[in-house]
């Protein structure tokens, strides 16, 4: 005799039901726990830009952040100003760190002039000015804070990524890599924005050349190390002419 | 042995050696390739499997005499991917440093082989609390590998372990990098983990020479 289960019919909805209660379990997670992650991802953004300026809890030699609960009160002792440039023009706006460099990005495609975040913050008399930066690595999203001064010399930066290979490409968030762009300059001898090269052929691995361009890239790495070179490139650029006017 | 029966034990003990996922059965290589240059990698891999593997396991047994045969596969893939997105959810929510982490693994545990594989070879035939042993047996099996290959890779490739520098600093030139001993960067490509997996058989096989197939 056939089976109860093996019937066509009986097939279908099984699937059905399935469908229906997985689905509904799934959206009941997912909307019942938005506003926890909204949440989280939002003191996220904060630590990182913290972190890019130093404000962290490092040690030796791991990166850490300022905890969660410290993180929206230090966030509003050294960030001083959030701006936001759009077609040239410089406005504030205190929400300017919650601006997705994602959706910017896809607007500036389809041709709407592009939201830029800048963020000045101000430590022990100096002043930082971060940028979000975001590229693509070897699978999935890279991005960035760097934390510049007013002559577009790196001062600090923030790497992370969605899911690059651990132990190789995800070592861009590894202190040995971010703390090797402190120091180094964006611009070139002629005071043009040229970017930071992750490079393979650096003959200056200690990284005592900071005018270089140059940083030394990750062994087993290459495509990640080409995605940081040219996020640099192409987002901290965009942000060339608010320091040539900053320094008018 | 007191708590388990000695044919639930086996379920445990098995695929630790004799019956090993990836040695001896060769499952689950795409992901022993991937995550192993780090051992902390491999670890939390290892964990986040048992996990899945094991509750997995449960839930299949459990509806084993309900799932239709024709969409069996189907099944068993939508119980891991609602699973594993479910926890990945929780995590982003309660432990959003930790789901940061394991970010990367979460696709890489939906399409390991040895989930499907047990579901299908082990939970479809047997009770929950068998099915829950086999998970745990296993994961472990797998996990064992993981960490061995991600010891091996570690420790030649970056000289460290655990982020913990072994060797001394390479940059530096301290330790045994004084002496002009170089990292052998070979070893964090994932060629190597195939290697390193295909010695552990070797090894395996020449001290169990029943394992070896006949031709």
């Amino acid at each position: 005799m056939e089976n109860r289960t093996d019937k066509n019919s009986y097939t279908i909805i099984f699937a059905i039901v399935m469908v229906l209660i997985v689905g509904s379990l799934l959206a009941f997670a997912a909307s019942s726990l938005k506003p926890n992650i909204d949440e989280n991802k939002r003191l996220e953004k904060q630590q990182n830009i913290l972190y890019a300026m130093g404000v962290n809890e490092n040690d030796e030699s791991s990166a850490n952040f300022v905890s969660t609960d410290k993180a929206p009160e230090l966030f509003k002792k050294y960030i001083k100003k959030q701006l936001v440039i759009q077609d040239g023009k410089v406005t504030e706006d205190n929400q300017a760190y919650l601006i997705d460099i994602k959706k910017e990005q896809t607007n500036a495609k389809a041709g709407i002039a592009r939201r830029l975040p800048l963020f000045e913050g101000e430590k022990d008399g100096k002043t930082f000015y971060i940028a979000p930066i975001r590229g693509k690595g070897l699978w999935d999203a890279i991005w960035a804070y760097v934390a510049m001064d007013k002559n577009m010399v790196i001062q600090g930066a923030y790497f992370d990524h969605k899911g690059e290979t651990p132990g190789l490409g995800a070592n861009i968030k590894q202190r040995f890599f971010m703390d090797d762009f402190i120091g180094e300059h964006l611009l070139d001898n002629s005071n043009t924005f040229k970017g930071i090269d992750v490079s393979k052929s650096n003959a200056d691995p200690k990284n005592d050349d900071k005018t270089d361009n140059e940083v030394d890239a990750i062994a087993g790495a290459t495509i990640t190390g080409n995605g940081v070179s040219a996020m640099i490139k192409s987002d901290l650029k965009l942000y060339e002419p608010f320091f040539k006017n900053l320094k008018k | 042995m007191g708590l388990l029966s000695k044919k639930d034990a086996k379920l445990i003990t098995d695929p630790l050696a004799d019956n090993n996922p990836i040695t001896i059965q060769v499952l689950g290589i795409c992901s022993a390739l991937a995550i192993t240059a780090e051992l902390k990698a491999s670890i939390v891999m290892a964990l986040s499997v048992m996990a899945v593997l094991a509750i997995g396991n449960v839930v299949i047994s459990l509806m084993r005499n309900i799932i239709p045969s024709k969409i069996r596969i189907i099944v068993q893939l939508v119980v891991v991917a609602a699973l594993v997105i479910i926890v990945d959810q929780v995590l982003k929510a309660y432990a959003y440093e930790l789901s940061k982490t394991l970010s990367v693994f979460v696709g890489l545990i939906i399409t390991n082989c040895i989930i499907m594989g047990r579901f299908e070879a082990f939970a479809l035939a047997n009770g929950p609390w068998r099915s829950f042993l086999d998970g745990i047996g296993n994961s472990a099996g797998y996990g064992l590998i993981l960490i061995i290959v991600g010891f091996f890779r570690e420790l030649l490739g970056s000289g460290t372990l655990l982020g913990y520098k072994v060797f001394g600093d390479p940059i530096e030139q301290t330790g045994l990098y004084a002496y002009g001993y170089e990292n052998n960067g070979f070893m964090l490509l994932s060629p190597m983990a195939l290697i390193v997996v295909g010695i552990i058989i070797w090894v395996q096989r020449s001290r169990n020479e029943s394992l070896i197939e006949e031709n």
